[in-house]
């Protein structure tokens, strides 16, 4: 073999009492994708950050096209053609798309930019590369997807040999993510190396030519993705055998919530379209569709944060008129929001504040907040539902987003409530989360808790669902039992093609 | 009726609407930069007042005019360096920093002054800037005196707006800063050091701050007392806003709010005794209140303002 584009040879770098990586060697070929899987936690970010130069390492070095990088230098790691796309953008949405790009790459003391050249430039590899974007959008205007083609371009501006991806994937919808990565692969075609950091198997098997899999800072396994298969992956990512839980039969109760013909408006939109639903009692209904088509209208209306137009909601029975968040919660409807950083928790507040917020006035005596109540709550929850390196006194941001979503369902689940309003509950998890959170909306369902899912994850749907309804901009398909599901048919149906007579399950 | 045609008419409104913008407009400057690069300063009341005592003092001292400016500005860098120290290397919170200089620099003026100057019953005086007349322009009809007869100051400070809006936009360094006030991380990733950028903009800034103070001393006036500053440096953090952290609306802004005081002071005279002259002076404020709120919806303010920077932390 000739040269490695990338060496990287016993790096270590430890963190107070956390060896967060522990003597890791990759090595990178030109023309190469390379996968660097690992669950949130495993040192993929922190070997990134010292390939790039933002950390320095304990011991080990890094070597780019045989020539040893300096250490702590993201400059000289920018020079030798290293370019880093971050998972968190490191863009400035005031700035235009050129601004961004060109920002540190000419003379700081020079006494005019050089634009002209720079547009030039910047659209030639746009073209080459089939990232097209306007040199002269605000950034803050354009969607994240052409945000992460801004920040990819940024580091071919850069004349990046050797690109780094940091879970590129994580804030993209599926089509976003297919695109990207059907570009990557053109790069690594036309000469460009790449490693992407991932903990998705499905995208890790589809593009990849090469896996490194880490764990808990160490470096436990190298495969050619031709001789190995997901269960492997996992089984080396997580150390142990993954098993997503199945979902036994059940007999479905009464209908807990019936929607019929229900629209909402918001700013002069039409978000969600003469929708038809219902869900019964020990249930899963999956509302499964791309991002953007109308589900985070239907999960606010049922939060509590939209009102209808239109249509009539009946709720263990009984019409009910606009809902409002308290009645939400005094209904007994349990919310797991899309965004839990934003909407689910409130990152400076102890655990403690954050499982009892939202039902403060049971946790209060004599006017004041009952902090030990709170604890003892809270002490409940993450001992039910496993929330692994929480007190009750930490600040919540402080968790893993994994550990975070038990939190959050153990605060809705320990409740036991009748309806459970679940929006991509397993957005952004590792594989193990993942499990564990599935476990639980399938306990909540034995238990007779109707559960609304609302996903872009087709496996998720299929695994969890008793019916499935595809959402698709605003209008809801009838609704389809999921044993007369399959992963064509719901990729037709996610498209807007369904039948409208097909009903699997009558009122 | 006619006699607010009179004022408006009257070159002597028009020149005092320059010399009352010249402090504000280096204020405003001084303020902008530092915001651009994600550093509020509400140290500006007090170095412009530290400023206005040193130039001041080092004049009264013997030293010429210009080099009275240049000690003041060196002042304003100094307080400038330490409001960098608190809230760019330490992380420390912008606002309490900035009123901490404030209230440092304000009292710390004072005290140099009453220990180097003996009390006197009229304050001492010096020799304070002289209108230059722009050869040719000065002789105008109107214009020559309403806008070409003032002191070199005001017209550096004019000059300094449409140079700090030309590096602003247009250079490599002023696209560092920008990105350092929106995101220094992302300045980061490019191999710019946000850290420097900010400490350069927050020196750099607050030596345009003293010598809006200084103009105050060695040309509005030609004596120092401690409550001269008057809240300008408020007025300016307010025009940055007003402006959307651009220099030239800077410039605009400063004029347009000289322009209401310049007419207030004027009408006050014209209508005294029918109106209490306090309505007057309120004029002013209310017109400006009433324009930021107007200016400021539309405004994009830089995302990492107020922000400190962390490396390795996101």
């Amino acid at each position: 073999m000739t040269e490695n584009a990338l060496e990287i040879s016993g790096v270590s770098k430890r963190f107070g009492d956390n060896l967060a990586n522990d003597n890791i060697s990759l090595s990178l070929a030109k023309g190469e994708i390379v996968a660097l899987l690992g669950e949130n936690g495993a040192g993929k970010t922190t070997l990134m950050n010292i390939l790039f130069g933002h950390y320095v390492p304990d011991s080990g070095k890094v070597s780019v096209m045989g020539a040893e990088l300096p250490q702590g230098k993201p400059r000289e790691a920018i020079r030798a053609g290293i370019g880093m796309v971050h998972q968190h953008f490191s863009l400035a949405p005031n700035l235009t798309v050129l601004e961004n790009v060109i920002t540190g790459t000419q003379g700081i003391w020079s006494l005019a930019t050089d634009t002209k050249s720079a547009r030039k430039k910047l659209i030639e590899i746009s073209k080459r590369f089939g990232l097209i974007v306007d040199p002269d959008a605000r950034l803050g205007d354009l969607s994240v997807g052409e945000q992460q083609r801004v920040e990819i371009l940024k580091a071919l501006y850069n004349d990046a040999q050797i690109l780094v991806l940091d879970e590129p994937t994580a804030v993209l919808t599926n089509i976003e993510a297919e695109q990207m990565f059907s570009t990557l692969k053109d790069m690594a075609k036309q000469g460009l190396s790449l490693i992407f950091i991932s903990h998705k198997l499905d995208e890790v098997m589809a593009t990849a030519d090469r896996i490194f899999v880490l764990r808990g800072g160490k470096s436990v396994a190298e495969r050619l993705v031709g001789d190995t298969n997901k269960s492997e992956l996992a089984e080396l990512m997580v150390g142990r055998e993954v098993k997503r839980p199945v979902r036994e039969a059940s007999k479905p109760g009464n209908v807990i919530l019936n929607a019929s013909g229900v629209s909402v408006v918001k700013d002069g939109v039409e978000r969600l379209k003469q929708a038809d639903f219902h869900v019964r009692e020990g249930e899963v209904l999956g509302i499964i569709g791309v991002s953007g088509n109308g589900q985070a209208t239907l999960a606010q209306l049922l939060s509590g944060t939209a009102k209808r137009s239109k249509g009539s909601i009946a709720l263990f029975g009984d019409e009910v008129g606009d809902l409002s968040v308290p009645d939400v919660v005094e209904l007994g409807i349990g919310r797991i929001p899309e965004d839990r950083n934003h909407e689910g928790v409130i990152g400076e507040m102890a655990i403690w504040e954050n499982a009892i917020l939202e039902r403060i006035s049971e946790f209060s005596k004599n006017g004041l907040v009952d902090r030990t109540a709170g604890v003892k709550f809270a002490d409940e929850v993450i001992n039910a539902f496993d929330v692994r390196g929480a007190t009750p006194t930490k600040r919540i941001r402080l968790l893993s987003g994994g550990n975070m979503q038990k939190l959050i369902l153990g605060r809705n689940l320990l409740k036991q409530p009748k309806l459970l309003l679940a929006a991509q509950p397993a957005r952004g998890l590792d594989e193990g989360a993942v499990a564990a959170v599935h476990e639980r909306i399938l306990n909540a369902r034995k238990d007779g808790t109707g559960v609304i899912l609302i996903s872009e994850d087709l496996d998720e749907v299929l695994a969890l669902a008793d019916r499935i309804q595809a959402i698709v901009g605003g209008q809801l398909s009838p609704s389809v039992s999921a044993k007369d599901a399959d992963a064509r048919k719901m990729g037709l149906m996610m498209s807007g093609e369904w039948d409208d007579q097909e009903v699997g399950d009558e009122v | 009726m006619n006699e607010i045609i009179d004022i408006l008419s009257s070159a002597g409104l028009w020149a005092a609407v320059l010399r009352i913008a010249t402090p504000l407009i280096f204020g405003t400057l001084g303020a902008l930069l530092c915001e651009r690069a994600g550093v509020l300063n509400l140290g500006i009341e007090g170095i412009m007042t530290f400023g206005a005592m040193i130039g001041w003092l080092a004049v009264f001292n013997g030293a010429d005019l210009w080099t009275g400016i240049l000690i003041a500005a060196i002042s304003g860098g100094v307080f400038g360096l330490l409001h960098a120290l608190f809230t760019v290397t330490l992380g420390l919170s912008q606002h309490v920093s900035g009123l901490g200089v404030t209230l440092f620099a304000s009292s710390f003026s004072y005290y140099i002054f009453r220990l180097l100057v003996p009390v006197a019953g009229t304050p001492p005086t010096i020799e304070a800037f002289q209108p230059i007349d722009v050869p040719g322009l000065s002789s105008l009809p109107f214009f020559g005196p309403a806008f070409f007869t003032q002191t070199p100051p005001t017209y550096l400070a004019i000059v300094l707006a449409f140079i700090l809006a030309y590096i602003i936009f247009k250079t490599p360094m002023g696209l560092a800063i920008r990105m350092t006030g929106e995101n220094p991380h992302a300045a980061e990733a490019q191999g710019i050091n946000p850290i420097v950028i900010r400490y350069g903009c927050v020196i750099f800034g607050s030596a345009l701050m003293a010598i809006g103070g200084a103009f105050l001393t060695l040309s509005a006036f030609n004596s120092f007392f401690p409550t001269m500053v008057q809240g300008r440096g408020w007025i300016c953090i307010a025009l940055v806003v007003f402006a959307s952290w651009r220099p030239s609306h800077a410039l605009l802004g400063a004029l347009l709010f000289a322009f209401f005081d310049g007419f207030q002071f004027r009408l006050q005279t014209v209508l005294s005794g029918v109106v209490p002259y306090q309505v007057f002076l309120m004029i002013p404020y209310i017109l400006s209140i009433t324009a930021l709120a107007v200016m400021a919806r539309r405004a994009r303010v830089p995302q990492a303002l107020m922000q400190p920077f962390r490396r390795g932390e996101r």
